[in-house]
């Protein structure tokens, strides 16, 4: 009897853990399955290589395009080396001491702060404070402090995941300890750090909030020239195709098409950080 | 035999006590290591052999908390005085660890890179020190058709060989060897001691085991520690046959350890 309630309870869990599962699946499979079949229709070659027309309700999304990927450039730019070298000096420079230990939880809970706190900070910081002006730049910049602690995260896993032994024996060779860093640690972390830097990018991409007040622009005329313009992003026309339109009727299928080269955006970086990942982890170094 | 001359004496160990935090890990230690002899520390796992090696290239001074108390003199200099560079020191007392630790390079660059530290750039001068170094270990004929593979590719003992290539590259005088078989197969472990017993022509080798055939097979010296403390130190075949102190009889004969 006792054999047979415990069969029953063994039974009853892996259902519920199955069913858990597959509503997940459901759940991602009907976003997916929706956005693919009302966004499909609006692709095409003149959808991806044209700039909105006539109040966004014709043409295709080349500008928001392109300012989503100078706004991905301008973020690693400012994130990639700021976030590896935090890394770097936490990994081997700094004392495991409180102070250390306070400063890693104040990274890590960088992490969690809402993305719209990050768009504020950035107004009053970028935009105001420094006179950057809602532009590429301000923008870029929020989206690197939305990167940073995703980064110094990644890096931080990487760095500690070379071995002590490749740092002896760097040492026992007469190396200095910049040259142990440089020479052995960096080459033997580097696959993993841009690996984790790929991942925060399909992360940062996506990101509505932290440039609508930024430096994400409603309409441009052309794409940015420079840092200081304003730029259009994929999240933000989105947003505006969705809510701010005067013709919202007109710009649906615009606006599921460009949700959809958002997501595949998103998923192809985030796709490629994962193959990169799994390649590079069969590598493993001997301890 | 080369270790009765006071003149052969290439490091000089005096007083040598180290402390981990408060509890000192070596107590004491007044030793002779002679000129291009092996030299074989043994005793039971934690009694202070490794430790005893790393004050040798002062590997302990990165490890936070410790503290080393006396002298240890290379060819009469004090390698404890303020005056004297790590590096310039490191440079002459090489090492060998426990686990094959290959950079993730390829096997050239491995070979290279003490070399390249220390500031040699010409292509063929490299290429030189690359192929007599690992002639010496005894890993040239394997490896010299395939030296811009990666060093990983290559197996256990032959990672191991190419680490000695690269400590011998930057031509040390002495090298220190920390239980260097002790991750390696019977086959790949007679290879390295193969190589000991050649390298001594050129170099003041010392190596910790604890494994005893081997150094009774490849030692002229034995010092036996026990608990932070040097019990006796003599010609390894006078150790093994006739030992003066008890405790080093028991730990030889099996009794403990």
């Amino acid at each position: 009897m006792a054999l047979n309630a415990r069969k029953f309870k063994d039974r009853l869990l892996t259902y519920v853990l199955w069913s858990s599962m597959i509503l997940v699946i459901i759940v991602l499979l009907s976003i997916l399955v929706f956005i693919v079949t009302q966004g499909i229709g609006a692709i095409s070659i003149e959808f991806l290589t044209q700039p909105p027309r006539n109040s966004m309700t014709e043409g295709g999304i080349l500008t928001p395009l392109i300012g989503t990927l100078q706004l991905i450039i301008v973020s690693m730019m400012f994130s990639l080396p700021v976030g590896v070298c935090t890394a770097i000096y936490l990994v081997e420079y700094a004392k495991e001491d409180i102070y250390t230990t306070t400063l890693r939880l104040a990274i890590r809970s960088l992490a969690g702060i809402p993305s719209v706190v990050y768009g504020l900070f950035g107004l009053s910081f970028f935009c105001i404070l420094l006179r950057f002006k809602p532009s590429l730049l301000s923008a870029g910049l929020t989206l690197g402090c939305l990167a940073l602690p995703l980064i110094v995260g990644a890096a931080e896993t990487a760095l500690q995941a070379v071995p002590q032994s490749l740092r002896d024996a760097a040492y026992a060779l007469g190396a200095t300890k910049w040259q142990t860093i440089s020479k052995v640690v960096i080459p033997a972390a580097l696959p993993s750090v841009l690996t984790g830097a790929i991942l925060s990018v399909g992360r940062v991409a996506g990101e509505t909030a932290p440039i609508m007040f930024t430096g994400a622009a409603f309409f441009t005329p052309g794409i940015a020239k420079s840092l200081f313009d304003e730029v259009m992003a994929l999240p933000f026309h989105v947003y505006v195709l969705a809510t701010a339109g005067t013709f919202i009727d007109k710009t649906r299928p615009l606006q599921y098409g460009a949700i959809l080269v958002l997501m595949a955006l998103v998923l192809g970086i985030t796709l490629i950080g994962v193959i990169m990942r799994a390649k590079l982890s069969r590598r493993d170094y001997l301890m | 035999m080369v270790i009765d001359s006071m003149n052969n004496v290439k490091i000089k160990v005096e007083n040598l006590s180290l402390y981990y935090g408060d509890s000192p890990a070596l107590k004491n230690i007044n030793m002779h290591i002679y000129n291009q002899s092996v030299t074989a520390l043994i005793g039971p796992s934690g009694c202070g052999k490794s430790s005893f090696l790393r004050c040798l290239n002062r590997m302990n001074d990165f490890i936070p908390n410790t503290r080393v108390e006396g002298n240890v003199y290379l060819d009469g200099l004090n390698i404890y005085s303020s005056n004297v560079e790590l590096i310039e020191l490191r440079k002459k007392v090489g090492m060998v660890f426990q686990r094959p630790n290959p950079f993730p390079m390829s096997i050239y660059d491995n070979v290279a890179f003490g070399p390249r530290l220390h500031g040699i750039k010409d292509r063929e001068k490299l290429d030189e020190i690359v192929e007599s170094s690992l002639r010496s270990a005894a890993l040239w004929d394997e490896v010299k058709g395939i030296l811009t593979r990666s060093a990983l590719s290559l197996s256990g003992g032959q990672q191991q060989r190419l680490c000695v290539a690269r400590a011998i590259a930057v031509k040390p005088e002495v090298l220190l060897m920390d239980e260097p078989t002790s991750a390696l197969d019977p086959l790949a472990t007679a290879r390295i001691e193969q190589l000991i017993r050649n390298l001594k022509k050129y170099f003041t080798i010392v190596i910790v085991t604890h494994n005893m055939q081997q150094a009774a097979r490849i030692s002229d010296v034995t010092a036996f520690f026990l608990m932070g403390e040097l019990i006796e130190v003599e010609p390894t075949e006078k150790i093994f046959t006739a030992p003066e102190d008890q405790r080093t009889a028991d730990y030889i004969t099996g009794r403990f350890g």
